[in-house]
């Protein structure tokens, strides 16, 4: 493997600058990068890393906005610097590939799969229709697509999630080129959808010796899909190593934080000695239009403790928020907090026990309205909930920053988009806790983030807990997130509580066997263990 | 039932409500007209005799809802009455005109919407570029010109400095095809140049919304070319704005055109209405206003509907 023609990338001292401000910034500094036939690189780092900028260029291609300004990218002795738009497009899909983040979006959703596969390859003059399209119902099968005759036909919104990020890695496979980009791809998955499509996207790259770059920022994953390993931070290479040695031995500091971020474990809570719960939810049931989405929903949290709900998409996590909060009536049952029934709107419910309830929101981006400076944010809970003004305000709004760790000089004055992601979501907890509540729902609050920034996050609402006798209700999909901060784990599926218990308890066997499939799938940092979940449940059967 | 067909039914019914609204204001407005039609017509020496005569022939005794459910039944059946001033069936009258109408809009339509959407593909392909910038300030400027004073630059143009169109639209029952075609381009020009600017820029303006979006990427770094990602990928998915402007258009040429009709001597409704209300003819202003307002309706409609069936998630649902 050490011959010289089998280099198929060869990026040398890379240099891409993107504009902001008038100014062109470098996003990627001269970073070295080769690759070799059939091999896969796995490009790791937080957002920002420069990560997807870098695989962009492997086929020639920056964002618009982004330029390269220096150096060298080389696909199989080629230069392709400088080299003219129509060489860079007759490259593009046929010798290398791309695999998006999310495959809803990046299938055009005006047009059926199958016309979307044989694009790519009619159009480059690979094969005629006719023969894509056999050729897709073939690669369909081997990536493990139900009704691989028939699944091409159907438009994107017919197919599921995880269906549809196979199809796309299929698509991206039309022309057998010799490197695909892998960006990713499973970022937006269920975990239990995730090990099916990580198993496809292996199986296929493996079985036709294609070379990819598999983008993520996920570590666990990329233990699994990589033979390399790359680190990425703000556009400078950390280092880089074989997979294996990598993951038993990081030289570097910040590779070392990273792998430090999944080891975060809080105290648990002693419950409080009254013993009777803050909130509590009797036989709920709930459902938009004609689709019941809560079905007998029974559960009551602890004062000052963190029940963590955990399902994959669809099994009626948020619904079970937005009940909660008055957002949406039960169609039966009660939801009460100390005891006492609330109304099941909002609006009938009066300002202490709105106030008492708070919540925080998946995307802190569209939270926190854009022309609105952290003052006003922050300063219109107090001023609803608490009647504050003038200087108590001001004084309390500063109080507030400081306690979410941001220097109340520095950002007061600043508005959402002068923030970073893990900023914003300091605001809106901040915000949260503003109106001086006593229950908050924390609906996926770290979903958008970076390992380490969702970490920073979670410490935060730990010490938030400890000082404020704050009770959580935490949704996530992450398992790793519940085994860092709950007390109590709700696991959820189609609408209904299939187990729940202290978090010990959940996390012993015996388990439900779905809480089994959910633990069994969450990716671990062992690169051996996405054979070993697959054989396992092959031996099953 | 298909979600498509429900959508359907449910949008004419609408239709149907607001035209029967429509019909109303129509009918009252011009009830309350001040005056009397009678003496109006007649003139201040008529005699009560004559004057009685008139009404009962017209049909303006009796309550005001009684004679607005007989008009409208006739009306449906496409009887409008007779003219007050000529005394023919209204019917026969707008038949032509309207047909004249009818012609010179779709005439219009056919050159003004297919060179509105490619010229705003090619913008929003070119978009920041001279060729961009020159061509939405070239149409932004033909927008911005009176209508009737477009048709006379253009009639200077074309007639008196070149000589290649008439300067009157002059048509009748025996005109040709081809002929017609020939005699009505200048109104068709005037009217292309007035529409095509906003339908163009809308169309501009929806494919780059679109431009940023994952898919539009994909199909970048799948290799197409930029045109076929415009034409191909972009333009299906951005089709239910565009299609919301060419509809308020194309009611735009058959209700707007009363100027351009005014400037080329063009025998159409517009003329007709025009002459109509300086004439007092009430009828023909009733008849010529409720088929403006069933064009507006019809084609809002049909625009609504179209928009709705070029989303592919109500087209074939899960």
């Amino acid at each position: 493997m050490t011959d010289t023609s089998d280099l198929l990338l060869d990026i040398r001292d890379l240099v891409i600058e993107g504009r902001s401000g008038g100014t062109w910034q470098p996003i990627v500094k001269g970073i070295d990068l080769s690759l070799k036939r059939g091999e896969i690189l796995g490009l790791i780092g937080e957002s920002g890393a420069g990560k997807s900028t870098l695989g962009l260029a492997a086929m020639g291609y920056t964002k618009s906005g982004c330029r390269i300004a220096g150096g060298s990218i080389k696909l199989a002795g080629e230069e392709l610097v400088g080299a003219p738009a129509e060489t860079l497009r007759h490259l593009r899909g046929k010798r290398v590939a791309y695999v998006a983040q999310s495959a809803a979006a990046a299938f055009n959703p005006a047009y059926r799969l199958i016309r979307q596969y044989s694009e790519a390859p009619v159009r480059h003059g690979v094969m005629s229709r006719q023969e894509a399209e056999r050729d897709a119902v073939q690669l369909y099968r081997e990536m493990q697509l139900p009704n691989p005759e028939e699944i091409g036909f159907r438009y994107p919104h017919q197919v599921s999630g995880g269906q549809l990020q196979r199809a796309m890695t299929a698509m991206a496979m039309a022309c057998r080129p010799d490197l695909i980009i892998f960006d990713e791809p499973t970022t937006a998955l269920d975990v239990t959808t995730q090990i099916e499509v990580l198993a496809a996207i292996r199986k296929v790259v493996r079985e036709h010796h294609t070379a990819a770059i598999y983008i993520t920022h996920d570590l666990a994953v990329v233990a699994q899909m990589a033979d390399r390993i790359k680190v990425l931070l703000k556009g400078d290479e950390i280092e880089e190593a074989e997979t294996r040695q990598m993951l038993a031995h990081p030289r570097e500091d910040y590779t070392k934080s990273l792998w430090a971020v999944r080891e975060f474990r809080r105290a648990p809570r002693t419950p409080d000695d009254t013993g009777k719960p803050i909130l509590t939810l009797q036989d709920v049931d709930a459902s938009y239009g004609t689709l019941q989405v809560l079905d007998g929903i029974n559960l009551s949290v602890d004062r000052g403790q963190t029940m963590a709900v955990v399902g994959e998409s669809g099994s009626g996590k948020s619904t079970l928020a937005r009940v909660i909060m008055g957002l949406l009536p039960p169609d039966k049952g009660s939801v009460s907090l100390d005891g006492k029934t609330l109304s099941p709107l909002n609006r009938h419910r009066d300002k202490g026990v709105q106030r008492r309830v708070q919540m925080i929101h998946q995307m802190a981006d569209t939270a926190l309205n854009p022309k609105h400076r952290i003052r006003e944010v922050l300063g219109r809970p107090l001023e609803f909930f608490l009647g504050m003004k003038g200087a108590a305000k001001e004084a309390r709004i500063r109080e507030l920053l400081t306690m979410i760790e941001l220097d109340p000089d520095t950002f007061i004055d600043r508005l959402p988009s002068e923030l970073s992601g893990g900023q914003k979501q300091r605001v809106c907890i901040a915000r949260a806790l503003a109106a001086e509540p006593d229950f908050v729902i924390c609906d996926e609050v770290t979903s958008a983030l970076d390992q380490i920034v969702a970490e920073g996050i979670l410490r935060l609402l730990d010490r938030l807990q400890r000082e404020m006798g704050l009770t959580y209700l935490f949704i996530t999909h992450d398992l790793a997130t519940v085994r860092s901060i709950a007390d109590w784990v709700v696991v959820m599926q189609k609408g209904q509580i299939v187990e729940q218990g202290a978090k010990d308890q959940v996390f012993q066997p015996p388990h439900h066997p779905y809480t089994e499939l959910l633990l069994s799938s969450v990716p671990e940092m062992d690169p051996d263990w996405l054979d070993g979940v697959l054989n396992d449940r092959r031996a099953a059967g | 039932m298909s979600p498509i067909l429900k959508i359907t039914l449910s949008r004419l019914a609408m239709g149907i409500v607001t035209l029967l609204i429509v019909s109303v204001l129509i009918f009252s407005a011009i009830e309350l007209l001040p005056g009397d039609i009678a003496t109006e017509t007649l003139g201040q020496s008529a005699t009560e005799e004559t004057i009685a005569a008139f009404r009962e022939r017209f049909n303006l005794n009796g309550p005001v809802h009684m004679r607005y459910i007989e008009w409208l039944v006739n009306a449906v059946q496409g009887d409008f009455g007779v003219s007050l001033s000529n005394q023919r069936p209204i019917s026969e009258l707008i038949a032509q005109r309207a047909g004249n109408t009818f012609f010179l809009a779709a005439y219009a339509a056919l050159i003004a919407v297919p060179i509105a959407i490619v010229l705003g593909m090619l913008a929003a392909l070119y978009r920041n570029s001279v060729f961009d910038k020159t061509i939405s300030g070239a149409t932004l400027a033909a927008i911005s010109f009176p209508e009737f004073f477009v048709a006379y630059i253009l009639v200077l143009l074309f007639s008196v400095t070149f000589g290649w169109f008439p300067s009157l639209a002059s048509v009748d029952a025996g005109t040709g095809f081809v002929e017609r075609l020939y005699r009505t381009f200048l109104p068709a020009l005037t009217l292309t140049l007035i529409v095509v600017a906003h339908m163009m820029r809308m169309t501009r303006a929806a494919i780059i919304n679109l431009l940023a979006l994952p898919y539009v990427e994909m199909a970048h770094l799948k290799g197409m070319k930029r045109w076929r990602v415009i034409a191909i990928h972009a333009l299906p998915n951005a089709i239910a704005p565009i299609i919301n402007v060419v509809a308020l258009n194309l009611a735009y040429l058959v209700v707007g055109v009363v100027l351009v009709e005014v400037v080329f001597v063009y025998p159409g409704l517009g003329q007709l209405l025009v002459d109509a209300v300086s004439n007092r003819d009430v009828p023909i202003v009733q008849a010529a206003c409720l088929i403006f307002a069933a064009t507006y309706i019809l084609l809002n409609m049909a625009a609504d509907i179209l928009s709705i069936i070029a989303n592919p998630r109500l087209l074939h649902p899960r």
